[in-house]
């Protein structure tokens, strides 16, 4: 019956996608906790997101070698502030980085050291200089010590 | 099966069940608590403290390898200046990753705009980042199952499966999400999933000196973020949008967009 070839060859080409998707598909693939409508996805890349590398440490990583800095910086006003937001992240350091990339420049003191007069923020209440007239183009770290803020004097 | 029989085997079935986990297994408190409590992932955003130092958008980036100087982030601060007579300035230059420097508002192609002191009678800084919202409406659109809410509340991005359509970029009321530069799949924050796995601070809580963001589990009810929650006056961005978004903000004002 010529009337019937048309249905045939969608009859192949849906047994052709179904046998391809399921060996495309992987097997942990299907609904899980959240239902149909957003928790349908393969299972395993749960675990890849879990197994993803982290590159910060902690504060805590930095003592177990840098006590005397770490010491420093905690009778500081710069208390709050990881070693990390400077120095860079640990990732597996002292193998790798062997050495971490501080950024010593002055955009990163201004960060929080750019006064800024803003009568609902905690910004305002920060020590602050008008980058434009306090020594322009000169980093910060060549007069002020990081690690003891207080103290006035080269690092 | 009379009765000794019976008594017989059930000592003998729990002896297996003992040997088989162990009785460190069977009553360790942890593991038991673990299966009672459920975690769903919530966020506390405090803009009073937020300092707009852009240190979190720096840790976000480096940790999550979202290339530097790239204009496209997971997180971002936004600086917000209303003046006396109603005007409001918006800016987040190259998303806070430099934090916010000068006190001119950026106004894009190149123009700055300097504010006088007096003129300025609120601002503040606001960071955002995904709402991992309990209703994902750019889960919802994806076409393929690439993008899902986990057990956990957090929504993911499977890498190996997106197709690239876009359609989740479009379908975010918030504007989370962005095309990775290098891999071209949709990427999004995922309050550090593989930091919070490991008992570690998402990378921009961590970096936070001003305990502005923080991170905590609703369902455990001693979780100090969760009890913040349940007791102040938090908001959360665009609830018009009933996707049920989980960031809870503290001093969120109507200018916020």
């Amino acid at each position: 019956m010529h009337v019937l070839r048309p249905l045939y060859l969608i009859l192949a080409l849906v047994i052709i996608i179904l046998i391809v998707r399921t060996f495309w598909i992987a097997d942990d693939f299907g609904i899980h906790e959240k239902g149909y409508m957003y928790g349908w996805y393969r299972q395993s890349n749960v675990e890849e997101w879990k197994n993803f590398t982290a590159k910060y440490r902690d504060g805590k990583f930095c003592v177990s070698c840098h006590a005397g800095q770490t010491q420093k910086l905690a009778s500081s006003p710069h208390k709050d502030i990881e070693c990390e937001n400077c120095h860079g992240p640990a990732k597996s350091h002292p193998a790798e980085p062997r050495k971490l990339d501080l950024d010593r420049s002055r955009e990163l003191c201004l960060r929080c050291h750019t006064y800024l007069s803003y009568p609902t923020s905690q910004r305002s209440k920060i020590k602050g200089v008008d980058p434009d007239r306090h020594n322009p183009g000169l980093n910060c770290v060549i007069c002020h010590k990081p690690h003891e803020a207080s103290k006035p004097g080269r690092s | 099966m009379n009765r000794r029989d019976f008594i017989i085997l059930a000592i003998k079935g729990t002896a297996a069940v003992v040997l088989a986990r162990g009785l460190d297994g069977i009553f360790r408190p942890a593991d038991v608590q673990a299966w009672t409590l459920p975690r769903r992932f919530v966020f506390l955003v405090d803009t009073y403290k937020c300092i707009g130092c852009g240190f979190c958008v720096k840790a976000c980036k480096l940790e999550n390898e979202i290339p530097f100087e790239a204009d496209v982030s997971r997180t971002w601060v936004e600086r917000y200046v209303i003046t006396g007579d109603g005007e409001v300035f918006a800016d987040t230059p190259k998303e806070a990753r430099y934090g916010f420097i000068t006190g001119r508002i950026d106004q894009g192609r190149g123009r700055f705009k300097d504010i006088p002191r007096e003129k300025i009678k609120k601002a503040f800084f606001v960071p955002k980042l995904c709402n991992q919202c309990a209703k994902p409406s750019c889960v919802q659109v994806c076409p393929v199952g690439a993008t899902y809410q986990n057990a956990d509340g957090v929504v993911l991005v499977d890498r190996k499966w997106c197709i690239g359509c876009g359609y989740c970029i479009m379908a975010c009321p918030y504007g989370m999400r962005f095309f990775h530069p290098v891999l071209h799949v949709a990427d999004k924050c995922t309050f550090c999933y593989h930091r919070i796995n490991r008992d570690m601070q998402p990378a921009c809580v961590q970096a936070c000196p001003t305990g502005a963001r923080q991170i905590g589990n609703i369902k455990d009810p001693r979780d100090p973020v969760g009890s913040v929650i349940r007791t102040q006056r938090v908001a959360v961005h665009k609830p018009e949008y009933g996707t049920e978004p989980k960031v809870y903000i503290i001093g969120l004002d109507e200018e916020v967009r």
